[in-house]
């Protein structure tokens, strides 16, 4: 059925309509609301390989056809007649010690973001760093990663970045610089007013000294600190709770009942990779053994860490504040009589929470989000305090930062002096306040007034634009530096590779200030810490060696410190309720405040829930769509008292809180390079000093425009609706993509991922099988285990050097990842329950790919690998039009940039870079499977258990995903498929998947599951 | 009404026929011979390099261990070629003096590399590793040929894909024990294949269906 015959398929979605269906129960496991509503563009990607509307436009005739056809089978053998062109050989004059051309090396090092570092291991070909992996040696990281550090290789070569100092629009050179800084200090007042700094959070301690010294030269010298996602709210909060800005640190392992309040505790603040696996770590059901923990989140606007609650509620983010009062008067926080009206949780509810936090006294704890107010943050410490959980699943410890400041404040002083001219010179060390600073501000404004502007920055961007003054800074994987993990672990920064450019660290640049000018990044750093460590001479060698080689220092986690709250916690109030319309801003889960904004990977990846890809948007609930006469995709105009007005596309979030807009930060930059101009909107203009997180009353009108966003949620549909053909009644049912069970079902029901027609007849063939005799590679993703965070998305796309597309081709359904994560919502429109499956190549071993393809470049491998020939592959695409998961992706343009040189140093060397009129997909990682085979080979052993980690594997913060050989019954993946859990995506069709997975068990509270 | 085609007509036609399928079987002829001549596959073609290197000399006449210059084929997949300095440790003492050595000084002294011609070149989308061949009994000499009797270097074989697999469907052609991998004027016994198939076990040479499935050498 072509549905071009089907003029009846409606063009936009009818929330009614979707409503009502999904209320009568309409569709069990839903992706979309253009799925529910059967929408055209739906029905075409679900029948199409690829839609329609992407065939080529031209009109060609049949006769055109056959002519072309005839030539390109007669040039078809001459294609392959070219010679192999002459290559140079170029080795050493002298080899440097430890490389060995073909294997790659690794160093441990830490990305810093927003002032907290993430450990990484980084992988070096001939000294070009390709792709990073966790550290296992640092607290914040045990070995997994973000997707923010897996992109960050592409940062590093992205050909945008600033490569030169720039003088008043000309170029010039650092040595220019440091003499004209000298000048410039030298005309400072020997007190130094006037001079000030603004950097970012700094938790670094030897970059902190070292502002010091500026400042002990300079002694009336302002340092300033402003981050955009700053943590001003979550120090307030300690200030108000304890006296001190205290950092906190949860153990999320020891925690049997967590309640989330706005916190996107996975995704966001320092310590989420680590928090996504303390809390994977207690989702382990292992044959009829448990190990749940139980995960309660109140948000406004779903995250990824709502999806994998057992509980969750939306609710308007300023009204979390009145949940926390509620909760803390039902859990009988001490002393604790607040009350600034009903959150419009229900009472039953809030009370099951409390007796659920009660009955866990010491292994519970209460996480606030960093958007919601100081006095939310004080709560929470007060209940967790009174919950006798401090010790246990939370412990507090000094300030992560070198000077814990309001960011906020500290950035309004700087404005106001700025303005009365107060400020004769500004170094702008790291940001971008021209373009995040709070739009009340006019930082810009304020800025012009400076006489003398310097900005150090890893892009010519928009406030480098108005200095006098811009300087390259380098990337953190070119220089030497050191910041503090999540518990305050000393982690050092070592650079990969010589600054690309001239690009110079802010140690380097910070020194021009002192009488260090023109000293060396390494040499500050390692200066700074053999003055402070114990260890001296040999000593220190031998410590900061082991250091390096660690990434961390050895024993530096801050000590947890003995805080107690204060009692007159009740008296302070919330904003009073309002039944306005309020606007969140938040990080973005791919460009976070917008400093990634020009990495097309990050731009690319699909945002976890929403599967928006390359734009922000406002986003808003159904029912407040509804309200508000608004549909999908239109064009509206925020507004804010005050007179800020913003222009965004609105997507509709089943599971949005409603009379709430959220808008993540990172888009609309106009000065960020050719990615990074022009994807989103800037939310920043909305913001200000007063309500720099939540902001009322908002107004959302339409413009009558329509904004086209590129969104992954529905272009890999898989048609369950013909379940009835192979299989009948409650078995069909069974058949789900996604299978899941509360506890207490699944102790009832240990099978009930089963269906029964499966086993039956899964040996059941008429030809003799294919015997697996050596290795047999299998994988299996925990579904109760994942956290949807897509780091693996990230990790596969940097391992096998696949493209960046862009927005128009995503939109055509063209994304080029071989892993993608797929979101189902099952329940009501407004309140579904939404699950994650990450879906890489199945790996079949009755693939139908292969039977299909004409010319043998898509073979079985003898371990049961669909190996794809890339210089074989003519392009038909069969092999993707016969594939029953959609995992095959096609090079329909030159998608590869092979002109741009500095992409060349990016690409893993391991793994062919594929052109155009290639079909390429998920082989799990066969460079790594070969890389171990051939180093045990060699060693004359098997491939042991755990050797081989493929790249999704490595970066998984919640380890959900395991890989090894099926034919081994001891190995990890193999105990994971044996599990009852265990099953194959579309069964039925006999392909027999070598990816399983692994049912989701929720451990939903028995007092609210009626 | 009279014929339009003469008699003749039909031998012509009949002709043509042939000779179109003629002339498909003699182009494809041309193209395989094309395609396998030294024009197209540069076998037995030496190249220009930077200084006239003698294997010949080095590796038959001196002795000297292929692994001495070549140092990470054993743990590599890359077998290496020597730097600068390799060379300077001999012509720093001797010949210290001969022209033909100009361009190794030169490099050492500015500290630039020297760009040797590449020999065995292979396309990007076939991933060949020394390593696991010299430690599972294939000799260097069993692809690039007589290595020690070459004055000036050159590409003993076409590295086709019929050639890989020539030795991959019947590794016990070809192997040898691993003390004799690196003698570069090694003779096969005459019961090679006897001795190749032991080895073959000896060895624990992976089974044929994984020595020929795409992705052990195509990724």
């Amino acid at each position: 059925m072509s549905s071009d015959a089907n003029p009846k398929l409606p063009n936009s979605i009818d929330l009614d309509a979707v409503r009502s269906k999904l209320a009568e129960g309409g569709k069990r496991y839903w992706q979309s609301l253009d799925e529910v509503s059967g929408t055209r563009r739906y029905q075409e990607f679900l029948e199409n390989e690829f839609p329609p509307a992407d065939k080529p436009g031209l009109e060609v005739g049949r006769r055109d056809v056959l002519k072309i056809a005839a030539a390109s089978a007669a040039l078809a053998g001459l294609s392959a007649c070219t010679k192999l062109p002459t290559e140079r050989i170029v080795p050493y004059v002298t080899p440097p010690e430890e490389i060995i051309p073909g294997l790659p090396l690794f160093y441990a090092t830490s990305m810093p973001l927003a002032g907290v570092a993430y450990g990484l291991l980084v992988e070096s070909h001939m000294g070009r760093p390709t792709k990073v992996e966790g550290n296992k040696e640092n607290p914040g990281s045990l070995g997994a990663t973000d997707l923010y550090a897996q992109c960050s290789t592409l940062g590093l070569y992205d050909p945008d970045r600033s490569r030169i100092v720039v003088n008043n629009g000309r170029l010039s050179t650092w040595d220019i610089f440091l003499a004209a800084m000298s000048n410039e200090a030298g005309s400072l007042p020997m007190s130094g007013a006037g001079f000030s700094i603004l950097t970012e959070t700094i938790t670094s301690p030897s970059l902190a000294a070292q502002i010091k010294a500026v400042q002990s030269r300079f002694p009336q010298a302002k340092w300033h600190q402003y981050e955009p996602v700053g943590r001003d709210n979550v120090r307030a909060g300690a200030q108000m709770a304890f006296g001190k800005p205290v950092n906190t640190v949860y153990k999320l392992d020891q925690a049997d009942v967590i309640v989330s309040l706005d916190a996107d505790f996975i995704n966001c603040g320092p310590g989420h990779v680590r928090y996504a696996r303390d809390f994977a770590s207690r989702r382990v059901i292992d044959g009829t053994s448990q190990n749940l923990n139980r995960l309660y989140v109140v948000e406004s606007m779903p995250t990824s860490t709502g999806a994998v609650a057992d509980h969750r509620k939306a609710v308007r983010s300023s009204d979390i504040g009145r949940f926390a009062q509620e909760l803390a008067t039902a859990a009988d926080v001490m002393g604790f009589a607040g009350n600034s009206g009903p959150s419009g949780v229900p009472a039953a509810w809030t009370k099951a929470v409390a007796k659920d936090l009660a009955a866990h006294h010491g292994t519970s704890v209460v996480i606030v989000g960093e958007e919601q107010p100081p006095i939310v943050h004080a709560l929470a410490h007060a209940i967790n305090a009174s919950l006798g959980n401090v010790g246990k699943t939370v412990y507090y410890t000094d300030a992560l930062e070198a000077n814990p400041v309001n960011g906020i404040d500290s950035l309004t002083e700087l404005v106001s002096d700025m303005r009365s001219g107060k400020v004769q010179m500004l170094l702008i060390l790291g940001g971008n306040p021209v373009y995040d600073a709070p739009a009340d501000l006019d930082f810009l404004g304020a800025m012009k007034q400076v006489k003398l502007r310097i900005h150090s920055g890893l892009y010519n961007d928009e406030t480098a634009e108005w200095a006098q003054w811009h300087v390259p800074a380098t990337h953190y994987l070119e220089m030497w530096g050191d910041a503090r993990a999540y518990d305050g672990t000393i982690s050092l920064i070592q650079p990969l590779i010589q600054p690309l450019y001239d690009n110079h660290s802010p140690y380097e640049l910070l020194a021009a200030f002192t009488k260090d000018s023109g000293k060396a990044g390494y040499a500050i750093v390692r200066g700074y810490w053999e003055s402070q460590r114990p260890e001296k001479e040999k000593a220190f060698v031998t410590f900061w060696e082991k250091s390096l080689h660690d990434g961390v220092m050895a024993g530096t986690a801050l000590p947890a410190i003995s805080v107690g709250p204060r009692t007159e916690l009740g008296r302070e109030q919330l904003a009073p309720a309002s039944r306005n319309i309020e606007i969140v801003f938040r990080p973005d889960s791919t460009i976070f405040d917008g400093r990634f904004a020009n990495n097309g990977w990050l731009q690319e990846l699909p945002k976890q829930i929403t599967k928006l890809t390359w734009d922000n948007a406002a986003m808003v609930s159904p029912a407040t769509a509804q309200k508000l006469n608004l549909a999908q995709g239109d064009y509206v105009k925020l507004g804010l008292p005050g007179g800020y007005t913003a222009y965004a596309g609105l997507n509709i979030v089943p599971g949005h809180a409603d009379n709430s807009v959220t808008a993540h930060l990172g888009g609309g930059r106009w000065r960020s390079g050719s990615v990074g101009n022009g994807p989103g909107f800037s939310p920043t203009l909305l913001r200000t000093t007063k309500a720099p997180w939540i902001a009322d009353n908002v107004s959302v009108e339409k413009t009558g425009k329509e904004f086209a966003f590129a969104v992954t949620q529905f272009q890999y549909p898989i048609d369950m609706d013909d379940k009835s053909e192979s299989l009948e009644g409650e078995q069909a049912e069974r058949r789900d993509l996604i299978r899941v069970a509360s506890v207490d079902e699944w102790k009832k029901d240990p099978n009930f991922a089963q269906v029964e027609e499966e086993v039956k007849t899964k040996d059941l063939s008429l030809y003799p099988g294919f015997k697996y005799e050596g290795y047999a590679w299998g994988m299996a993703f925990d579904l109760n285990k994942c956290v949807g965070c897509s780091a693996c998305v990230a990790a596969c796309a940097a391992e096998n050097n696949t493209p960046v597309v862009g927005k128009e081709q995503v939109m055509k359904g063209r994304a080029m990842h071989w892993i993608r994560v797929d979101t189902y919502f099952s329940g009501s429109l407004d309140a579904p329950s939404t699950f994650f499956e990450p879906v890489p190549c199945q790996q079949c071993e009755n693939a139908p790919c292969e039977v299909v393809c004409p010319v043998g470049a898509t073979v079985h491998s003898s371990e049961g690998l669909n190996d794809m020939v890339y210089n074989r592959c003519v392009g038909t695409r069969y092999c993707s039009n016969n594939c029953p998961y959609k995992v095959r992706r096609f090079n329909f343009l030159l998608y590869q940039d092979w002109k741009t040189p500095s992409l060349y140093g990016l690409r893993n060397p391991n793994v062919t870079v594929r052109s155009r009129g290639v079909m390429e997909k998920c082989t799990y990682c066969v460079q790594r499977i070969n890389a171990a085979k051939i180093r045990s080979e060699i060693e004359n052993r098997p491939v042991a258990d755990g050797e081989i980690v493929t790249a999704c594997q490595a970066a998984c913060p919640a380890d959900a995903i395991v890989f090894g050989n099926v034919n081994d019954k001891n190995s990890r993946v193999s105990k994971w498929k044996a599990q009852s859990r265990n099953y194959s995506l579309l069964d039925d069709l006999n392909t027999r998947p070598r990816t399983t997975y692994l049912a989701r068990v929720t451990n939903p509270n028995p007092d609210l599951q009626a | 009404m009279p014929q339009i085609f003469n008699r003749t007509a039909n031998i012509v036609s009949k002709a043509s026929i042939a000779a179109v399928g003629l002339l498909v079987v003699v182009l494809g002829g041309v193209l395989w011979a094309v395609m396998m001549s030294p024009y197209y596959t540069n076998v037995n073609v030496t190249r220009e390099q930077p200084v006239p290197f003698s294997h010949k000399h080095h590796a038959g006449e001196l002795g000297i261990d292929c692994r001495y210059c070549h140092t990470s084929v054993e743990k590599s997949s890359f077998a290496g070629v020597p730097p600068t300095q390799t060379c300077m440790t001999c012509h720093s003492q001797i010949w210290t003096n001969a022209t033909m050595l100009e361009p190794v000084r030169a490099s050492y002294r500015s500290d630039k590399s020297i760009s040797w011609t590449r020999v065995y070149a292979l396309p990007d989308y076939v991933y060949f590793n020394h390593s696991i061949h010299v430690n599972k009994g294939v000799g260097c000499t069993s692809c690039h040929g007589e290595i020690a009797q070459m004055p000036l270097t050159y590409k003993a074989n076409t590295l086709y894909m019929g050639w890989c697999l020539d030795c991959h469907r019947q590794p016990e052609k070809y192997l040898r024990p691993k003390s004799e991998v690196f003698n570069p004027n090694y003779v096969p016994p005459a019961n090679q294949l006897e001795l190749g198939a032991q080895l073959v076990k000896d060895y624990k040479i992976i089974p044929l269906q994984e020595r020929q499935s795409c992705s052990t050498c195509h990724r």
